[in-house]
């Protein structure tokens, strides 16, 4: 009996863990975004470094999860809700590691007088999923906040699709930003990557709304 | 001997079809849903079962006695299996049948063929309980919905945690509800055979003794053993994924809910107790734990919002109130009649 429950509080530390780095890598990558607006691109790439690190760390640690839960425990019924939000909170952080690979990559030339608009965007992407880990770590705390939350990262995914659009219509209104299309289309290409990042979140939330009225008794 | 053997064989019949039965309402959910396996479930069910029916069994059985005690081995033999055929019949004509029900239907018409007054008092208690019976069950899992939900909100524990929690709990409540069902539902196996119990007392290497009925009762008990082991874990399938479809918490609930009125109308020691203390006690009686689980289901839908709750449920317990003992009285007088005048046995003393 009490090796039941010592696996029970493996998993559930596990989950916390999990929980804490996709938290992380959320902060890493709004300030990540910061740094390489600012030119500061040696801490953009370390940061980027951490990201990638915490990445590999999340996908093990889910991979470990998912063993556990499907050969030690849980009811079969939360057991596929659990493993499916495990899943789709991890492609959070698959996010945030693919934009600043993205960043590294292609270089975006986003004119200094769109750092505001981009740096909004950014703060209500990540705030979005901010209240998304919290919203996850409420559904397996069993927390009444958990409805809360889910609202929250509801609002902030509509205040992210909000700027973008802010953003495109400052990029394709006219040409006195930027002047050439291709260039247009690159950057509205990387607004749209930033605010993957609050969409994500939501599918995560549409998910636990359903997981969480399952559970009632 | 060989002649007692298949004398006592439509008793065991009864105690197959309990097993194969009943058993799905203490674990059907659980297993159903594959929160417990089947072999662990069959094991745990059939230990508590036979405990219940040889520790337990004595009192409601003897209310079944009061009623009418069968005092021939072929009567006993014919009553059973009127109650046993007329289970039969209704479920396959997919009517709301209990074994409970059937039995006593089936020794009231034994008493109109023997020429014995049935006992009005012991009539009226027994009836009085099927009423009492899903309803208290109902009430149980009402407030024990409340008390779960309000520790699980205070109890602030992790879902991971809860569902441990939950699994042991339905294997312990399962135990419970296993030993309540022995206890209970042994008097609708074995009761009228208690008048012609071929079996002597026996003491078991000096440690323990059992009695003639008790050793009727572990045989009907090994028989309920028997049917939840080959034919329960269909009906657990059914049960867990389309009848009942309930949460394992409520699952939880409408098993403890319905174990505790079984155990209720099952407990000596609890009658004891409660006199020994002039509390007033109520009447042992075996009642049918299909109805108490539909009772226990109700109470947790009334708990919840009272919406999308099925009335015509309740009206067709109240019909097999009715349908089942008249019809059971009537198939064990007619097959009596049969016994006696063809066969020759004699059905009565």
């Amino acid at each position: 009996m009490s090796l039941l429950f010592s696996q029970t509080s493996q998993i559930e530390g596990d989950i916390e863990t999990l929980l804490d780095s996709i938290s992380n890598s959320v902060m890493m990558f709004s300030e990540a975004i910061k740094n390489y607006l600012n030119d500061e691109y040696d801490i953009f790439l370390k940061r980027m470094q951490e990201v990638k690190i915490l990445e590999s760390a999340v996908d093990e640690l889910r991979r470990q999860i998912r063993y556990k839960l499907y050969t030690k425990m849980l009811i079969p019924e939360s057991r596929g809700d659990m493993l499916s939000l495990l899943e789709n909170i991890d492609n959070v952080i698959d996010t945030t590691e693919e934009v600043l690979i993205l960043f590294e990559i292609q270089k975006p030339k986003f004119p200094k007088v769109l750092n505001k608009d981009v740096m909004d965007l950014v703060e209500a992407s990540c705030k979005a999923a901010d209240f998304t880990v919290m919203a996850g770590r409420g559904y397996i705390k069993n927390s009444d906040m958990i409805n809360d939350y889910i609202n929250k990262t509801y609002f902030y995914e509509h205040e992210a699709d909000k700027v973008e659009n802010r953003i495109k219509r400052k990029l394709f209104g006219s040409d006195e930003i930027v002047s050439d299309l291709a260039e247009k289309m690159h950057l509205s290409k990387f607004v749209e990557l930033i605010s993957k990042l609050a969409d994500d979140g939501q599918d995560v939330c549409e998910r636990l709304s359903v997981a969480t009225i399952k559970r009632s008794i | 001997m060989s002649l007692i053997i298949i004398f006592l064989s439509s008793g065991l019949f009864l105690g197959w079809s309990l097993g194969a039965n009943d058993a799905a309402n203490i674990f059907g959910t659980a297993v159903g849903t594959k929160m417990l396996r089947f072999t662990t479930a069959a094991v745990v069910g059939s230990i508590f079962v036979i405990i219940g029916a040889v520790l337990s069994g004595a009192g409601a059985s003897h209310t079944l006695g009061k009623l009418g005690a069968v005092n021939a081995i072929a009567g006993s033999f014919t009553v059973a299996f009127a109650a046993a055929f007329t289970v039969f019949w209704m479920t396959r004509m997919k009517l709301p049948v209990s074994t409970s029900q059937a039995v006593v239907g089936a020794i009231i018409g034994w008493n109109m063929f023997a020429g014995r007054a049935t006992d009005a008092t012991a009539l009226t208690k027994i009836v009085t309980t099927w009423v009492v019976c899903p309803v208290l069950a109902g009430i149980f899992s009402f407030s024990l919905f409340f008390l779960v939900k309000y520790l699980l909100k205070f109890s602030r524990i992790s879902i991971i945690r809860q569902d441990s929690y939950t699994r042991v709990a339905l294997l312990l409540v399962g135990a419970f509800g296993a030993y309540s069902l022995g206890a209970n539902n042994i008097a609708n196996v074995m009761g009228v055979f208690i008048s012609v119990s071929p079996f002597p007392d026996v003491t078991v290497a000096g440690i323990f003794s059992l009695s003639s009925v008790q050793l009727l009762f572990l045989l009907g008990g090994v028989a309920i053993a028997v049917g939840i082991f080959t034919y329960s874990k269909r009906v657990m399938m059914t049960v867990g994924n389309s009848i009942f479809k309930l949460s394992p918490v409520a699952a939880f609930i409408v098993v403890l809910a319905s174990s505790l009125v079984l155990f209720l109308f099952a407990s000596s020691e609890l009658q004891v107790w409660l006199s020994s203390h002039n509390l007033p006690g109520w009447p042992l009686v075996p009642v049918s734990s299909s109805q108490a689980v539909v009772g226990a289901v109700l109470g947790i839908g009334f708990a919840k919002s009272g919406k999308n709750i099925d009335f015509r449920v309740i009206g067709r317990i109240g019909m097999g109130w009715i349908a089942t003992p008249v019809v059971a009285g009537v198939l064990s007088f007619i097959f009596l009649f049969i016994m006696q005048n063809l066969f020759m046995q004699p059905v009565f003393a």
